[in-house]
């Protein structure tokens, strides 16, 4: 087969191919079964678009209802004297003040051990680690203590702080086992912001005669600050409604005392919600008391998530 | 009488040197101390609970938590299998993948690819709210208002079932499928959404076939820790599910799983130092290993089958 007979032949295949596809196409696009099936398909993808808006809007929903619900069950029953009185059997009687101020107590120990663990994990990770296998080390550490179950950590808490070190039930033994459950918290979202940090702030620090030490405590972390107290907020708004690594301490519901200082005896508003939910069986009205605390517990959870979204678009600044 | 103040400045700023300097050399070492704390921490856990099962194990053999019959607190001769609670913390796990997976797939699906940033503006920390709300009161809405709304469909349901806490379990991890789903849809380049729209595909046809498979090891990897988390959940199914030692696998009767179980022992009955104590250690050790293969395996998923861009 010589030059000219394969051109001749490859072009008559182009021309034959082409026609053909061009035929196909004509008759394929003319032909009303294509318009239906193109109408098909749209109308598919706009028919799903709004069931994946209305899955989207399910969460929205339950979260209504849930409030709509509690806040119900609550109305009459949430008022000053229950926010002040002692508790009490007598669901007339009953009032939270106690478990406010134990919750209060709590979160004395849990902020200061959890921001300074957390900044100063995060500032090592950040700053000074120069081995890259103990890195790696720690940072794979964290993300899985973050994964995991709360009641795990009270079983920590129950052996080490409760048993060993003979704290029983204090507000520092429930402190300090609820500091190591935020404590991923606050190291995750400070290692973030200290990395968001630019390079030449530093460098202008370092360029003034500025150390190391007074770099990271004038530079780094002040500008680094907005996202530290984001994650100790959220860090605060997870152990102050975490309840089931306290029920595992043994922390008890029917305290008469307020508490005092940290090593005292104390009760907190979820294990009040909770003692009270299992009791319903008994006394119809502690459904109502349960929802009443359920809405203190909520108000106090969405100023403190309300603040942290202010800070982190208020006062983070992007370089 | 400016030279002396001269060599007072100097002193004075050898004082400071001192001090900052005892601080450049004392801050790093209390940084690594504080960074240890958490690695602490998981052997303090991982110590803590094989110290005490290892004491469940010496008088238990291993063999007999495999059985169906578990009795902790029966006076004599008490069992320990724990299959009823295993199978109780995987049937409420299931019912509640079953909710969260398709809602939450489904929202992740809604706010990567369809809805408009000012949508978004507003749904998302709806999301996160949502993921905020403290367990014992999701604990405290599936006792006290879906088991009785589920009695109106199902009149044999008991007041405590395993139904119930898994359904509220599934929406409690709604958002957080939705949201590691989200993040891996949105980190699928748009060229490649752009490259199939252009070929006339519609963007039901693109999300399905080029984002969804582009995106399957992250989102794959968020079901993994929404499973992880639901078998670690504790106050939702304490209170909702009961504590029947029963092996059933009938969503209607009560149920109990492996931290409703660590939960009702350590809040009384079983004293210090005896078999039933140190079982909850065994079953807290069961629990970790569970959640800790899950979260592992999660992160190898989005590592090796991440497709980079």
């Amino acid at each position: 087969m010589n030059v000219e007979t394969m051109k001749s032949y490859q072009q008559q295949k182009t021309h034959q191919i082409n026609n053909a596809s061009s035929a196909k196409t004509k008759s394929f696009f003319e032909s009303g079964q294509a318009k239906n099936r193109l109408a098909r398909r749209i109308l598919l993808d706009r028919v799903l678009q709004k069931v994946f808006f209305l899955s989207t809007i399910f969460a929205l929903l339950v979260l209504g209802i849930l409030l709509q619900r509690i806040v119900a069950d609550s109305i009459g029953w949430l008022n000053i004297h229950f926010l002040t009185g002692r508790l009490s059997i007598n669901p007339e009687k009953a009032g939270i003040f106690g478990a406010i101020v134990g919750s209060l107590w709590l979160m004395s120990v849990v902020i200061p051990v959890t921001l300074v663990l957390g900044v100063s994990t995060a500032i090592y990770l950040e700053e000074f680690a120069k081995n890259q296998k103990l890195k790696h080390l720690i940072n794979t550490n964290i993300s899985n203590l973050a994964g995991v179950p709360s009641v795990i950590f009270g079983l920590l808490g129950l052996t080490v702080f409760g048993r060993l070190l003979g704290l029983g039930s204090s507000v520092l033994a429930g402190g300090l086992t609820l500091s190591l459950l935020g404590l991923p918290i606050v190291v995750v979202s400070s290692q973030e912001a200290i990395r968001a940090v630019p390079g030449f702030l530093r460098e202008a620090s370092y360029a003034m005669g500025a150390t190391k030490w007074s770099t990271i405590r004038r530079v780094v972390v002040p500008t680094a600050l907005p996202g530290i107290l984001t994650g100790a907020i959220l860090a605060v708004s997870r152990t102050i409604g975490e309840t089931a690594p306290l029920v595992v301490l043994g922390i008890p519901t029917l305290i008469l005392k307020y508490p005092q200082g940290i090593m005292d005896d104390f009760t907190t508003l979820p294990i009040q919600i909770y003692y009270w939910t299992l009791d319903t069986v008994l006394t119809r009205e502690y459904a109502n008391l349960a929802a009443a605390t359920i809405v203190v517990l909520m108000v106090v959870l969405l100023t403190l998530n309300a603040s942290a979204i202010i800070i982190r678009n208020k006062f983070q600044r992007r370089y | 009488m400016k030279r002396s103040a001269n060599v007072r400045e100097i002193i004075q700023n050898k004082g400071i040197n001192r001090k900052t300097q005892w601080l450049e050399k004392g801050m790093p070492v209390f940084f690594v101390v504080a960074a240890l704390i958490s690695i602490l921490t998981t052997l303090g856990i991982v110590l803590t609970l094989v110290v005490d099962a290892s004491k469940f194990f010496a008088v238990v053999p291993l063999r007999e938590i495999f059985s169906t019959n578990l009795a902790p607190l029966r006076a004599e001769n008490p069992a320990f299998g724990f299959l009823p609670l295993l199978t109780g913390t995987l049937i409420t796990s299931l019912i509640a993948m079953v909710v969260a997976v398709p809602v939450g797939l489904t929202a992740a699906i809604y706010l990567s690819e369809y809805a408009s940033a000012r949508k978004k503006k507003w749904l998302k920390p709806i999301m996160e709210l949502l993921a905020g709300v403290p367990t014992i009161v999701y604990g405290f809405f599936a006792y006290s208002f879906v088991t009785p709304l589920l009695m109106n469909l199902i009149p044999s349901l008991n007041a405590k079932n395993a139904l119930s806490p898994g359904i509220v379990m599934g929406i409690m991890i709604i958002p957080m499928v939705s949201s590691l789903s989200e993040d891996a849809m949105e980190s699928v380049p748009h060229v490649m959404r752009e490259g199939s729209l252009a070929l006339g595909t519609t963007r039901l046809e693109t999300t399905l076939f080029v984002v969804i498979p582009s995106a399957i090891s992250g989102i794959v990897a968020s079901f993994i820790l929404a499973i992880s988390r639901a078998i670690g959940e504790t106050m939702i199914v304490v209170i909702a599910s009961g504590s029947s030692k029963n092996m059933t696998f009938d969503v209607t009767q009560s149920m109990q799983t492996m931290t409703a179980y660590i939960v009702e022992f350590t809040s009384g009955d079983a004293g210090s130092g005896t078999v039933g104590y140190y079982s909850l250690y065994a079953v807290g050790l069961l629990l970790f290993l569970f959640t800790l293969a899950m979260n592992l395996f999660a992160q190898h998923i989005a590592r090796k089958y991440r497709e980079e861009y």
